[in-house]
């Protein structure tokens, strides 16, 4: 069996493409080469379009940046301010903060990382998984999750809700918040803000256990499945926090192999560069990032919720702790690498998210009145965070004038690329193989990619939203069929 | 207190003349500060339109959207009421308005509130752009029309 990255066959061949995968965030096409008898030679993900979002932030004041890199996407801004205004605290010299403006600070990212994966499990993965994947299309959406599961979808919502009242009160405002700054925030909480945010807690804890519950049992319903749909193996990296805990704010990379086999820890943000390389390949815009001493071929690795809960070696709150170790157990304390996996995790995730959100909200530095720190001015900062879809890495270079005169930004949907590709070529193998493609089967090939919840606005830098449609190339490369889902 | 009409603009600020809508909010947090002051009116804004947005529609006799378009007529804009919808924007990260006032009977279990979208013409969307002469000239209208509506 090839790779399917790159066909060898000399066979004619017909080219399918499916164009803006649903429910993903931006611009990417699925492309499949399939010879007479409907063999698949080659799979890939693309990104079709790019649009320099560095070039739009050079030149800019600094003080600028973590409220202009919220324009970069309107999934996870929040994500974005904060990695921002890390690097940038350590351009005005603030290697620490006070304990009000970081409590703050991750008291907002808690509150992001709540309202994404609520998202993405309530909203947009629940129906493929609650009704199937080649399921009505018609009911394959949150509208039938409404109809089928109201409770559910309605907790999905309110999950949300609650995580962008986290945000507004800690950012200022519902969104272009400026709420964190280089060195600090500019606002804290008061005390009416925090009660106001404690009272919905307890309903919020149990809707997220209530989640990890659902997606368990989903799980244990159809193991075999969830086991080995585009199941493939690879290293993982993320953030870890102190004594390896699992953290989304800060902490430093480390990265295992397939095995769980510690390859590289300990790696401070500013050295990513010495640890991490982007190869770029002809047929994507999107970058392939790798861990330098492995090279490209096995360099590569996943990252978001399945690496993080793996990566780490234990959560520092009970509940999701206990769910970690139950995770660990139903797969006998091997390494997990079957994409369903992320849902699981994402939802373990979000249940240490309340929980920290709960922990944040007892402490009384939230509401305290130091904010700003500065120090020794340099010029160049990194900024790294757990974003909901994985690692995060901002990186800037600011002039005498204060301008800045470099941006490289590598998003999680990045480091999860060569992932997403490896994921929709075992999909093409076990499920598109030898078959005529449906548009159940084409749902298969999202339902792989959606797992890593790529948000492809990020990965572009841009704010593409297309439609999705699926083409029917024979050899010569003319259309012969074509299917369309609108979307804007 | 429930303001009973809520105008929610959206769009991307750096995105020229996507930038109409939350600039519809901006100008009208100025020019009918009174009216929002006296919980008449309250405006919202966002990059685009997600689920929880539904709930902000709760206890509201009138929804206006304010959104760019790059079809129009010579007006520059128009206004047309919209309906509860199922479309495909369900299994995106955004929603409609049509789908956002489904999702709000779903959940909520209640006919949504009488909605209207202002679609504002623009020309260009690029990152940085600033907004074109002729999308401002639409959103001046726009805004002219809103205040007559009112």
């Amino acid at each position: 069996m090839t790779s399917l990255e790159t066909s060898q066959t000399d066979k004619p061949t017909r080219r399918i493409s499916i164009d803006q995968v649903s429910r993903v965030e931006g611009h990417g096409k699925v492309t499949l080469l399939l010879d007479d008898e409907g063999h698949v030679h080659q799979a890939r993900l693309h990104i079709v379009e790019f649009r320099g979002f560095e070039r739009f932030i050079q030149g800019r004041p600094y003080w600028e940046v973590p409220v202009m890199v919220q324009r970069l996407c309107g999934i996870c801004p929040v994500s974005h301010h904060l990695a921002a205004s890390k690097a940038l605290d350590v351009v005005v010299g603030a290697t620490q903060l006070t304990p009000t403006a970081e409590k703050v600070r991750r008291l907002m990212h808690y509150g992001q990382m709540l309202q994404s994966h609520a998202l993405h499990f309530f909203h947009l993965s629940s129906p493929d998984l609650l009704f199937g994947f080649d399921s009505e299309v018609s009911k394959r959406n949150v509208v039938g999750v409404v109809a089928a599961y109201p409770e559910l979808a309605t907790h999905g919502v309110l999950l949300r809700k609650f995580g962008q009242e986290v945000i507004r009160l800690t950012a200022g405002k519902r969104v272009h918040g400026t709420g964190s700054i280089p060195g600090g925030v500019n606002k804290s909480l008061t005390r009416a803000e925090r009660d106001e945010l404690l009272a919905a807690l307890p309903d919020v804890l149990q809707w997220a256990r209530e989640g990890v519950d659902l997606v368990k049992a989903l799980h244990q319903k159809n193991t075999a499945l969830y086991e080995s749909f585009g199941l493939f193996r690879s290293s993982l990296l993320s953030l870890v926090g102190p004594g390896g805990r699992l953290e989304f704010y800060d902490g430093v990379i480390r990265a295992r192999d397939a095995d769980g086999q510690v390859m590289v820890d300990g790696i401070e943000p500013k050295n990513y560069r010495q640890h991490i390389e982007e190869e770029v390949k002809s047929w994507s815009y999107m970058k392939f990032p790798y861990l330098t001493a492995l090279g490209p071929e096995r360099g590569w690795y996943k990252v978001g919720p399945l690496a993080r809960v793996q990566n780490c070696d234990f959560i520092h709150t009970p509940l999701a702790e206990a769910e970690r170790q139950a995770f660990r157990e139903a797969h006998g304390g091997q390494m997990v690498h079957a994409p369903l996996a992320y849902h699981w995790t994402r939802l373990i995730e979000l249940l240490h998210a309340a929980e920290v959100i709960g922990e944040l909200l007892r402490d009384d530095d939230l509401m305290g009145d130091a904010l700003v720190v500065s120090g020794e001015r340099v010029g160049e900062g990194v900024g790294i965070i757990e974003a909901p879809r994985g690692t995060l890495i901002h990186h800037y270079k600011v002039d005498s004038q204060d301008l800045v005169t470099m941006c490289n930004l590598i998003v999680s949907t990045t480091h999860n690329n060569q992932a997403m590709n490896e994921a929709i070529r075992s999909v093409a193998r076990e499920y598109l193989d030898g078959h005529e493609p449906t548009e159940g089967l084409m749902n298969h090939l999202e339902v792989a990619i959606r797992a890593f919840d790529p948000c492809l606005s990020c990965a572009t830098h841009a704010m593409g939203r297309m439609p999705l449609y699926v083409e029917v190339r024979d050899a010569s490369g003319a259309v012969v069929g074509s299917a369309t889902k609108s979307s804007r | 207190m429930t303001a009973p009409v809520l105008v929610f603009g959206y769009g991307n600020p750096s995105r020229g003349d996507d930038a109409v809508g939350p600039e519809f909010v901006r100008r009208l947090e100025l020019s009918q500060a009174d009216a929002i002051a006296r919980g008449e009116l309250e405006v919202l804004t966002d990059f685009q339109l997600q689920v929880e947005h539904a709930l902000d529609l709760k206890g509201r006799e009138r929804v206006y959207f304010v959104d760019a378009t790059v079809e129009g007529g010579a007006a520059g804009f128009a206004v047309t009421p919209v309906e509860p919808s199922k479309d495909a924007t369900f299994t995106t990260h955004v929603l409609s308005p049509q789908a956002l006032l489904h999702t709000y009977q779903a959940v909520v279990r209640a006919p949504p509130p009488q909605a209207f979208v202002i679609a504002i013409r623009g020309e260009r969307f690029e990152l940085g752009e600033s907004m074109s002469t002729a999308a401002t000239a639409h959103l001046e209208a726009a805004l002219t029309a809103f205040a007559a509506l009112r």
